[in-house]
């Protein structure tokens, strides 16, 4: 089976986020595989391992992508891809990325296809469903279950908290959700073997593109940090006491029961 | 400038839900005067007609056939493109919600235009009209504006204000028929596993537990307060890890991001990971033991104490409120 994982790399999740010239500040920060594309990586590894094939992971932003996609490979993915954007596009959103994947995509057959629901700094969870529907092929999102027989796909997805069994059949893109499986850690003999793994990396002009093809659709024109919330009110007194009051509070002061 | 906005109406359980209305609101300030239409699609709504023109829309389309009974990108894709392509806007709304996070990528695709998703608030400036999204869940905002193609923005339930509900006002229901064609993946089942029908994203009171939950018994006392505030239960990574509770509940950077009226966190830390997905809501209250824990340094009102002795007292004094009120 020829599955491909789309993987982003992302600020870890207990970094907290500054601003530099109007910008994220990314100075000193960790970087981790986007924790919904770990997902992703661990259930295309499990795949191959039930039915077969090759893993191939792809990545597409600038030079520094090369480690998350390495700790993929250590994990066990047989190939690494990084598209390299860095020299050809100033600006990029969704629909750069979406495009640049399924240019790469188009001629390599694949049967499957695991992203992530969303990415935890964009947040948008647009480029999974997007190539998709570039490559006219049926995709799945936030699922907690997937079961292959052959062709046929049964997935089970979350939506909203209950579960829907969907039915179909590959090839097919699917977005992994918390709950899907538990990524495993790279073990050293992984670590070792993935400095070996095929690692390609390409640019816009390897898959006949043009920065015109790709240009974004919209465009940030500010960033901003949340307001800092002030430490509010500790109540204080008899227990009971405590409890009137904060009703009364959310009640007269805060207006929200 | 004033622009044509669809929206797409979103129903659960046969009631256009609260995000719907919100979508209309957001639809009045992007359309600038220009008109409005709402769509809804589904197998028999077209009932649901004239209530989404109460909340606002100018007219309504509806698009029905027993194969968009139930929610299919593939089947919802063909009946709002062709609703795109008779009406040709200017803008389009969706909530952001399981459906339109699951939607509108593949519009927005189709029609090679942008998207902008998860919107709290919607400005004109400058000649352009602006979004405002969280990113980083939250941790920090960008503004955002459509440079290419047609405007196109999905909307974050319970940020924007829907308008009042005018039972005076008419409009145009009409209905599209629209060739359904196969669908290429089939809803087998649905297994319905949250609570009493308040979705964690929409609640206006949404409470929360941590490790200091315990156990999955614990949510008990939880679940209750919820139900008599009206609100849904949502829990941190910690107790989600712990297995006291399914993952579609863990609130935080990987998770969800709410943003209700009000937030009780009982028993939890306040880790940066589970501050990112909550720590925007109107009012936030923390019950915990421990005076030093991180959530208090973002909640309005804390109080320090064992959440079991805490949640019961909060029961009864909310349960008073109403019966009284």
């Amino acid at each position: 089976m020829n599955i491909y994982v789309l993987l982003k790399r992302t600020f870890d999740t207990e970094e907290k986020i500054t601003l530099a010239n109007g910008k994220i500040n990314d100075d000193g920060a960790e970087f981790i595989i986007n924790p919904y594309d770990e997902y992703a990586v661990e259930e295309a590894i499990q795949v191959r391992d039930t039915h077969g094939g090759v893993v191939t992971v792809v990545s597409v932003g600038n030079e520094l992508a090369e480690k998350q996609l390495r700790t993929a490979l250590a994990m066990g993915a047989d190939k690494a891809v990084l598209i390299n954007i860095e020299e050809d596009v100033e600006y990029g959103d969704q629909f750069t990325t979406a495009k640049i994947i399924s240019e790469y995509l188009k001629d390599k057959d694949p049967d499957l296809m695991i992203a992530g629901n969303v990415a935890i700094d964009g947040g948008t969870g647009q480029v999974g469903p997007r190539v998709a529907e570039l490559l006219s092929i049926p995709y799945i999102t936030t699922i907690t279950q997937l079961k292959i027989n052959g062709k046929n796909v049964s997935v089970t997805r979350d939506v909203e908290g209950d579960a829907e069994i969907i039915e179909t059949t590959l090839p097919l893109l699917v977005t992994a959700q918390q709950g899907l499986n538990e990524p495993r850690y790279p073990s050293l003999p992984g670590i070792m073997k993935a400095k070996k793994k095929p690692f390609e990396e390409l640019e816009l002009d390897d898959l006949e593109l043009v920065e015109d093809d790709v240009a974004a659709k919209t465009k940030t024109i500010e960033i901003f940090l949340p307001p800092k919330k002030e430490a509010g009110k500790v109540l204080s007194g008899d227990l009971n006491e405590q409890v009137k009051a904060l009703v009364q509070l959310l009640r007269s002061e805060a207006k929200v029961i | 400038m004033a622009r044509k906005i669809l929206v797409l109406g979103e129903a659960r359980d046969g009631n256009l839900r609260n995000v719907s209305f919100e979508a209309i609101g957001a639809a009045k300030l992007a359309a600038d005067g220009g008109e409005v239409v709402g769509v809804l699609v589904g197998e028999s709504i077209q009932t649901l007609g004239n209530e989404f023109i109460q909340y606002g829309a100018d007219r309504v389309v509806t698009v029905e056939d027993a194969k968009l009974a139930q929610y299919t990108s593939d089947g919802y894709a063909q009946a709002v493109l062709a609703v795109i392509a008779a009406e040709n806007p200017e803008g389009i709304i969706f909530g952001h919600t399981a459906l339109g996070k699951d939607l509108a990528p593949r519009i927005a695709s189709k029609l090679n235009s942008g998207l902008i998703s998860d919107v709290t608030s919607i400005e004109e400036a400058g000649g352009n009209l602006v979004f405002t999204r969280p990113i980083y869940s939250g941790k920090a905002f960008e503004k955002k504006i459509v440079i290419d193609g047609v405007i196109f923005a999905t909307i974050r339930p319970n940020n924007i204000e829907p308008l009042a509900k005018d039972e005076s006002r008419t409009g145009d229901v009409s209905s599209l028929h629209v060739e359904i064609k196969d669908l290429r993946a089939i809803i087998q089942d649905v297994v319905r596993k949250a609570t009493d029908g308040v979705d964690l994203s929409e609640a206006k009171v949404v409470i929360a537990g941590g490790r200091g939950v315990k156990s999955a018994e614990g949510f008990k006392p939880l679940k209750e307060l919820a139900q008599v505030l009206g609100g849904a239960v949502g829990a941190s990574r910690g107790a989600c890890d712990a297995d006291y509770c399914d993952y579609s509940l863990q609130i935080g950077q990987t998770g969800k991001v709410v943003t209700p009226d009000l937030y009780i966190a009982c028993g939890i830390s306040g880790a940066i990971q589970h501050l990112a997905g909550m720590s925007n809501s109107k009012v936030i209250v923390a019950i915990n033991k421990d005076p030093e824990a991180n959530i208090f340094k973002v909640a309005d009102y804390g109080i320090v104490g064992d959440l079991f002795e805490v949640v019961p007292l909060l029961i009864e004094e909310c349960k008073k409120l109403k019966i009284n009120s």
